[in-house]
């Protein structure tokens, strides 16, 4: 049994111009202990979908999903009480701003000592010893003096690491972090990634990790999802996806990473992504993509199979070249 | 090897802060000598975390900030403590674009006003009519067009603001160009569009770079030399190909096998590096890294070490072999 499962997941925001839809029609399956990635650039609705998950989304987002379940809780129609029982227990989240996501009126001891009274039945002393045992499992040094000090006293390593502690305090089932990585400097990030990864082998939680940077995931994942404007354009193990994308876009944006460059002037994607009111017709990455004909700019692509990656294309790439091409003409 | 068009020898800046009726106020070195020449059509790449001094760099060399020791000469002329601000010829060599360009554009102003506003203040000879075609012709070559000249800024993606921001940068035809994490803000897939234009314009006009950036893939393409920082001081710099090839200083080598390479197959070889960035406020005697270095001893903690190598040049006591 899966232990995150969601079909044709999307969320429209009711804003002051009409509906805009973040998230459209997206699947996600996680097994007990994954590691996966989920991809994309600003728009893509990577974050949001999650965040639809974790139940943290304004009134203002309406969510619509064919299946959402978590460890065999249907999580459609769950009351704010009942999520709150797995929310910060089986399922945590850690944010890409670890400075503004910790409260600065309290200590970071009691913010992660918060979520022990909540879900546990642990007495006084046994929340402040399990703290003091998350606090040396992320790797603050001098645990007993850290519990005592405000956000404020640390610096952005060490606030991620202390979001790290909180999310893992009841030993989640799954942790989704969401960018956890951005805001820092590339020796910390390469500190926290080493943590998390660490922390998921020992135990054995499955990890998602929402990112847009390319380094980031081919360093640390097993399987890719790639997301654009909201939808889900293609699956993939980390070295199947980067040897041979199978959606345009996946191909497209390995191919503008400076490293894969081979000459100096770069491979581009022409234009940018689409907004509320330039949705395009047909396939949602048609007017910038380099393969696309009449029946992509008409026509919504379907799923392709699972050896194509899923990729949401009318002719999936297949080394760089589209296929079924005659098939259509 | 061209003439250099700007050179800085052993440039510093310091801040005081704090302070009060029972405190002395501290020093913050966010600049402790930095020396490198600029050649037209060249870029010199500034790597570095946060705290390095890079940005301080950007605002000595724009002349935003007088420099509080060292010298900084543009076409052999010597900036003073004050003479930029008289000196608007000078000023006007060297221009900068910053890193958010949803931060940097007036948005009350109208994209040709921005670009015009530039030839306004410095170029008052300039009829208005002429300013106008200047600024259409710039709004063209950044790649944007005519229709774009009476628009606002938040009718703008992020990276058609900063071809925007580029092209105010240039109005002034500078010779210099200071880019402050010019890509840094924007998409993996807008990014490459940027990058390709400031490759064509560098080519086109021969203006010399100081491209400032933490993403050292970036950097890898598009730099010929390279400075890497940490906390307010160059600690290794040279051409590219060997800094990145051979690096020499334990802290390049750091940084370069701490960033996430694109490729799943490629072996990390990751060394951890302990403890954080201590603050600029509290610089540690001697080298400002061996608190953080494997290789540190007895006589790191005691004199920052003297530069080595002539183009590749370094400043660590115990240099990694080649």
């Amino acid at each position: 049994m899966p232990l995150l499962e969601i079909r044709n997941l999307s969320v429209e925001f009711a804003t002051t111009s009409g509906a805009f839809r973040a998230v459209d029609g997206v699947d996600i399956n996680v097994e007990p202990g994954d590691l996966m990635a989920i991809v994309g650039e600003s728009g893509s609705g990577k974050s949001v979908s999650m965040l639809a998950v974790m139940g943290l989304l304004p009134w203002t987002a309406t969510i619509t999903a064919d299946r959402m379940a978590f460890n065999g809780h249907d999580l459609r129609g769950m009351s704010p009480k009942q999520r709150r029982r797995i929310i910060g227990r089986d399922m945590s989240m850690i944010f890409q701003e670890p400075m503004s996501s910790l409260n600065p009126c309290f200590t970071v001891g009691f913010q992660i000592k918060e979520s022990l009274k909540k879900h546990t039945d642990l007495d006084r002393k046994g929340r402040q010893d399990r703290a003091i045992e998350l606090m040396n499992l992320v790797g603050i040094p001098a645990p007993e003096k850290r519990l005592n000090a405000f956000p404020h006293q640390l610096s952005g390593g060490m606030s991620q690491r202390a979001m790290i502690a909180m999310a893992l305090a009841c030993e989640p089932k799954l942790l989704i972090a969401d960018e956890p990585t951005t805001a820092l400097d590339v020796t910390i990030q390469a500190q926290i990634l080493e943590l998390l990864t660490g922390l998921q082998e020992e135990t054995g939680m499955a990890l998602i990790l929402i990112t847009h940077d390319m380094g980031v995931v081919a360093e640390t994942v097993k399987r890719v999802q790639v997301q654009y404007a909201g939808q889900k354009v293609e699956e993939q193990e980390v070295g199947a996806l980067f040897d041979d994308p199978h959606h345009p876009y996946t191909a497209a944006l390995l191919a503008a990473l400076p490293e894969r460059a081979t000459e100096r002037r770069l491979p581009t994607i022409p234009g940018v992504v689409p907004g509320q009111f330039d949705r395009p017709e047909g396939c949602l990455f048609s007017p910038r993509c380099r393969f696309a004909n009449a029946h992509c700019k008409a026509v919504e692509p379907v799923q392709a199979a699972p050896e194509m990656g899923l990729a949401l294309c009318h002719y999936p790439l297949s080394h760089g070249e589209p296929t079924n091409r005659e098939k259509a003409s | 090897m061209s003439e250099a068009i700007l050179t800085a020898d052993t440039l510093k800046r310091h801040y005081e802060v704090g302070g009060g009726p029972f405190s002395k106020p501290a020093t913050v070195r966010a600049l402790d000598g930095a020396s490198f020449a600029l050649e037209p059509g060249k870029t010199l790449a500034v790597v570095g975390e946060s705290g390095c001094g890079k940005s301080t760099l950007a605002r000595v060399v724009t002349m935003i900030e007088p420099p509080s020791g060292g010298t900084l000469a543009i076409r052999g002329k010597e900036v003073g403590p004050d003479g930029a601000s008289k000196d608007r010829d000078l000023r006007a060599m060297v221009q900068i674009v910053f890193q958010d360009p949803y931060g940097s554009l007036n948005p009350r102003q109208t994209i040709g006003q921005t670009l015009m506003e530039p030839l306004k203040l410095n170029r008052p000879e300039v009829s208005a009519e002429e300013r106008r075609k200047r600024a259409a012709d710039m709004l063209e070559m950044v790649g944007l067009r005519a229709e774009h000249f009476d628009r606002y800024p938040h009718m703008f993606s992020g990276g058609q603001r900063q071809r925007i921001a580029v092209g105010r940068a240039l109005m002034l035809e500078p010779k210099i160009l200071v880019l402050d994490e010019p890509v840094s803000a924007l998409d993996l897939s807008i990014q490459s569009q940027v990058l390709n234009l400031l490759i064509d314009l560098q080519e086109k006009f021969q203006l010399a770079y100081l491209f400032i950036s933490h993403d050292l893939s970036v950097v890898r393409h598009l730099a010929d030399e390279v400075m890497v920082m940490y906390l307010g001081r160059p600690v290794e710099t040279g051409p590219k190909d060997d800094v990145f090839a051979h690096p020499r200083h334990p802290y390049t080598r750091a940084l370069l096998s701490a960033t996430p390479v694109a490729d799943p197959r490629h072996t990390r070889n990751r060394i951890k590096l302990e403890g954080e960035l201590p603050s600029p406020m509290n610089v540690p005697e001697g080298c400002p890294f061996n608190p953080r270095c494997w290789k540190a001893t007895e006589e790191c903690r005691e004199a920052f070490p003297p530069y080595e190598g002539e183009r590749h040049r370094y400043a660590c006591y115990h240099p990694i072999e080649e």
